[in-house]
């Protein structure tokens, strides 16, 4: 009763305003391009930031390998961009440490969670699913503002007098819960946790928007079986962020307490400077778990909506239907299922009972099936098919190759016999650079490249493209696997300077290496950035379906308006997958073209017509 | 055709209610308590967590039933102790106005403005009735009994780790050490004196009757007990701060508290805090909702959704509040 009630005044409200449309005035340039609840520009907004953010966390990451590589060389150029942080050319160890920190925290949170999945789950939900917009533009607009406030909070504390927050950007206490512990969990540490809150409202805003819109506004005819695969992806991913975010708000409330307030809930019997604090009761333990129920889903908030970038990247160049379209659904699935239960794989050195550690052991190889599923549907849908290698799909299928490399490492640290020793080794940092890090910056580059001409209009250069795919995808290579070996000889994670122990000074050499690498593929993001900016302006104007896709956002005009289409949202009628289908002219088949209007080869015996699939309730909403 | 503007109003054409046939705006409500459940979750994990560690450290918790006994009018004109009677009733006034909420709801579906804005009205007090009554119990929670507890550091220099915390009690002819269940874990001189020697730093709170006279009292029993240390501390506050001025660390605060470990006011203040502060906003949120039915908001839209949705929120809130309610008063 309230149900159909509650329909039919969405039909009305439609009704209403429908005269207003001709007499809509024109928005400021504040309200269009700034407080803008236009879901297109907001992505844009988030990308922006993204790629602000990605040259601040990749500079720090050039700069400390510089640190790794010659320890006790100083370099002039150091002193005057870092001032006070390298007195003479050579970084301090206290910001060392920051930089490691800050390079984490922004990789990890502003630009591969913020800057990926707020990219494009804003951009491509409405456009794919045929949508005006998302449910609330509103919540949407708040959601980039108050990740703007986050961003902002945290450089911020770069400027500060003691420097941003230095305990990794796992922020374990008690390193972070003692204001006088080390220069970095002062003021910074509160920055830190005060940017978080922001960023944690953010990320629960745009979720619950996208997981609404994808519901509750597809267009008829789209089923969810027949949605593509990023739609799949950034719902899983935005049911994810709903689940796991508001563990870490309770977790750094409860930290912002201990900071603050002198509570004890991760602090227990400690002394500080010979000085016996008042401190009893709490568990630094507590706030492992708590950070790594979200920390493990996160791993997947940041891969999944790259993934799902790649399915769809992957099939329209190799013009193939994407091959186990339900399997890769239900693979998916499966992922963010597990990524809930297996977070203690983090702590395997903490002390745990071994038989709770099989049992975290037994999940978390259990990932590798569903990753081994997507992986393998990704090599048979080029298997055959006539590849256009278009800049987006190098990045896609570069993606696929991290994902391998990366994920096998996984299978080692996932034994905690194996992660014991390996723990907080280089051996790590190699594991999660390529599987998440490199893997997820393919994903954002190949969505970058894919999407650009609905984004600007007009088409990024494909020749900087290709450079930009070299530089970095054989530098990646050349960073993170030696970094292997160091690991596995023992080097450990978080030290200042390889010179204080002769076996990690064996690998002073191989470090030199890796900081060459580092830099060469430092200096080939310039590309991509020129590339970004320059087509901006001056780009080749974009063709309305440049890759010849199947998918709703390539019907709408070249720079579509806030609402997206300027007619009626068009409906769809098979899924977004039907490439190089027999019989038909084009080696494509978009969704929205009714069966019978198809255009069939000559002598070809189409099909019956088979009736549309619509869900309920399509008639009235519709008019 | 050529004017593609469209009104931002008109963006959710096409919405077909899928899941549950709610709307998106009951969806995201619905998304929202469920991540906010996740995070009254987590509290109440970690909540779990340290009590268990604390009692696995033979530090013992709490026991409620001594810690919460302030009922108005009772304590105050009577002086009679009440364990757990006013959370009771506090908990009592919450679930009725869960139930006024239904009723709002309920008149919103038969589109009767009179009765909406009444139901909301008493729901509305209702919730800030709780909230008074929150105040209330944290303000003697924070001041602790009438006989007010008297914390004393006692260091024996052994340099060790273990560090305790026990209730000294000291009335005429008795001086013992209890935890705080009431337990007597040591008395008479020798035990005593032993007790005070074997730990290296004892956390010991005094309670106290009557300040101006228990203090002086103390320290003779504490020279005639064989615990000089006592006497030397007692003797330092006493010349400082007065008697009345040493029982400043009555009743609660984030560092210390009469009643247990740390780890149970800290918790008490933080999740019954955060539940008060989804109390108040939901006041206010219902309060907002409540001008826009008296304006008439809803009745020109043609349906109370809104009450539904603020609903929803207020069902959540009193829902948290039993499990709340079953982990710091019952449990």
């Amino acid at each position: 009763m309230a149900e159909s009630n509650i329909t039919s005044d969405f039909h009305l409200e439609v009704g209403d305003h429908g005269h207003d449309d001709h007499h809509h005035h024109e928005q400021g340039f504040l309200q269009k391009y700034i407080f803008s609840q236009d879901h297109k520009i907001i992505a844009k907004q988030f990308l922006i930031t993204g790629i602000i953010s990605a040259i601040v966390g990749i500079t720090f990451s050039a700069l400390f390998r510089l640190q790794l590589a010659y320890p006790d060389t100083a370099f002039p150029f150091l002193e005057s961009l870092l001032g006070k942080w390298a007195p003479g050319g050579i970084i301090k160890p206290e910001f060392y440490l920051a930089m490691v920190t800050m390079h984490g925290t922004i990789m990890v949170f502003f630009v591969l969670t913020a800057g990926l999945s707020g990219t494009f789950s804003n951009f491509l939900i409405p456009l794919q699913i045929g949508a005006r917009d998302m449910a609330s533009g509103f919540i949407n607009m708040l959601s980039y503002w108050a990740f703007f406030i986050s961003a902002v909070i945290m450089f911020l504390s770069i400027f500060i007098e003691t420097g941003p927050a230095s305990g990794g950007w796992t922020i374990y206490p008690p390193l972070s819960a003692l204001p006088q512990a080390i220069p970095g969990s002062g003021l910074g540490m509160t920055l830190w946790l005060t940017s978080m809150v922001f960023f944690i409202a953010s990320g629960m805003l745009g979720a619950i928007n996208y997981i609404t819109t994808i519901l509750n506004l597809r267009t008829g005819g789209m089923t969810m079986d027949r949605m593509p695969l990023t739609m799949w992806a950034f719902l899983l991913t935005a049911i994810l962020v709903v689940l796991s975010f508001p563990v870490l708000l309770s977790a750094a409330l409860l930290l912002f307490m201990d900071r603050l307030l002198g509570t004890s809930f991760y602090l227990s019997d400690i002394f500080i400077g010979g000085e016996v604090l008042h401190h009893a009761g709490g568990s630094p333990v507590l706030f492992q778990h708590l950070f790594w129920f979200l920390g493990h889903p996160e791993v997947y908030i940041v891969l999944l909506p790259a993934l799902g970038i790649s399915s769809e990247v992957i099939s329209v160049n190799s013009r193939k239907p994407i091959f186990g379209y339900k399997a890769m659904i239900g693979s998916m699935i499966g992922i963010a299922v597990l990524s809930f239960i297996v977070w203690a794989h983090h702590m395997f050195v903490t002390g745990m009972n071994p038989f709770l550690g099989t049992v975290f052991m037994l999940f978390t190889l259990i990932i590798a099936v569903p990753s081994a599923i997507k992986a393998f549907n990704y090599i048979t849908t080029l298997w055959k098919g006539n590849i256009r290698f278009t800049p987006a799909m190098m990045f896609a299928v570069g993606l696929v190759s991290f994902f391998i490399t990366g994920g096998i490492t996984g299978i080692f640290l996932g034994n905690a016999a194996l992660d014991i020793p390996l723990h907080d080794t280089y051996f790590v940092v190699a594991h999660f650079h390529l599987v998440m890090g490199s893997a997820s910056a393919f994903g954002l580059f190949a969505g970058v490249y894919h999407w650009f001409p609905k984004m600007f209009g007009r088409m990024m250069n494909p020749r900087l493209g290709y450079i930009h795919f070299w530089f970095t995808f054989v530098g990646l290579y050349l960073v993170f696997f030696p970094q292997h070996f160091q690991g596995m000889g023992g080097v450990s994670r978080h030290y200042y300077a390889f010179t204080e122990f002769s076996f990690m000074a064996e690998f002073l050499d191989l470090s030199k290496f890796i900081t060459y690498a580092a830099w060469f593929t430092f200096v080939g993001q310039f590309f991509f950035l020129f590339n970004f900016i320059y087509s901006i302006f001056r780009g080749k104007v974009a063709p309305a379906n440049p890759w010849k896709s199947n998918t709703l956002e390539w019907t709408t005009p070249i720079k579509p308006q806030h609402g997206n289409w300027p007619g009626e949202i068009p409906s769809v009628y098979r899924w977004p997958y039907d490439y190089s289908k027999p019989g038909l002219k084009d080696d494509f088949c978009p969704q929205h073209i009714p069966d019978e209007e198809l255009d069939y080869e000559d002598g070809f015996e189409p099909p019956k017509p088979v009736k549309p699939k619509e869900p309920a309730q399509t008639e009235g909403s519709k008019e | 055709m050529a004017n593609l503007s469209v009104n931002p109003k008109a963006l959710v054409e096409g919405e077909r209610p899928g899941l549950l046939n709610a709307s998106y705006g009951k969806l995201m409500m619905w998304f929202f308590l469920m991540s906010d459940a996740f995070t009254f979750s987590s509290l109440l994990i970690a909540y779990g967590a340290l009590r268990i560690r604390s009692i696995a450290q033979a530090v013992p918790w709490a026991d409620p039933e001594q810690v919460f006994t302030h009922t108005p009018i009772l304590y105050e004109s009577f002086h009679i102790e009440a364990p757990l009677v006013f959370v009771g009733i506090m908990t009592f006034i919450l679930i009725l106005s869960s139930v006024t909420m239904v009723l709002a709801v309920e008149a919103g579906h038969r589109n009767s403005k009179q009765e909406v804005a009444k139901w909301m009205l008493w729901t509305i007090l209702g919730g800030l009735t709780f909230v008074i009554c929150q105040a209330y119990e944290w303000y003697h929670f924070i001041m602790g009994h009438d006989t007010g507890a008297l914390k004393v550091l006692v260091e024996n220099g052994l340099g060790g780790l273990r560090q305790e915390t026990a209730l000294l009690v000291a009335e005429p002819g008795v001086m013992a050490v209890k935890n705080f269940h009431g337990e007597i874990l040591a008395t008479g001189s020798t035990a005593f004196s032993n007790f005070i020697n074997t730990i290296d730093l004892v956390e010991v709170y005094i309670k106290s009757g009557n300040a101006a006279q228990m203090v002086p009292d103390l320290i003779r029993y504490a020279q005639e007990y064989n615990a000089p240390e006592v006497a030397a501390l007692l003797q330092t506050g006493l010349n400082e701060y007065g008697a009345e001025g040493m029982l400043t660390h009555g009743g609660a605060n984030m560092l210390v508290n009469e009643y247990g470990p740390p780890a149970f006011a800290n918790l008490f203040f933080f999740v019954t805090g955060f539940h008060g502060t989804h109390v108040f906003s939901g006041v206010v949120i219902n309060f907002i909702i409540y001008i826009n039915v008296i304006k008439g908001t809803y009745e020109k839209r043609g349906h109370y959704e809104m009450v539904e949705k603020v609903g929803l929120y207020w069902h959540f809130v009193d829902l948290v509040w039993v499990f709340v309610f079953t982990f710091f008063y019952l449990i």
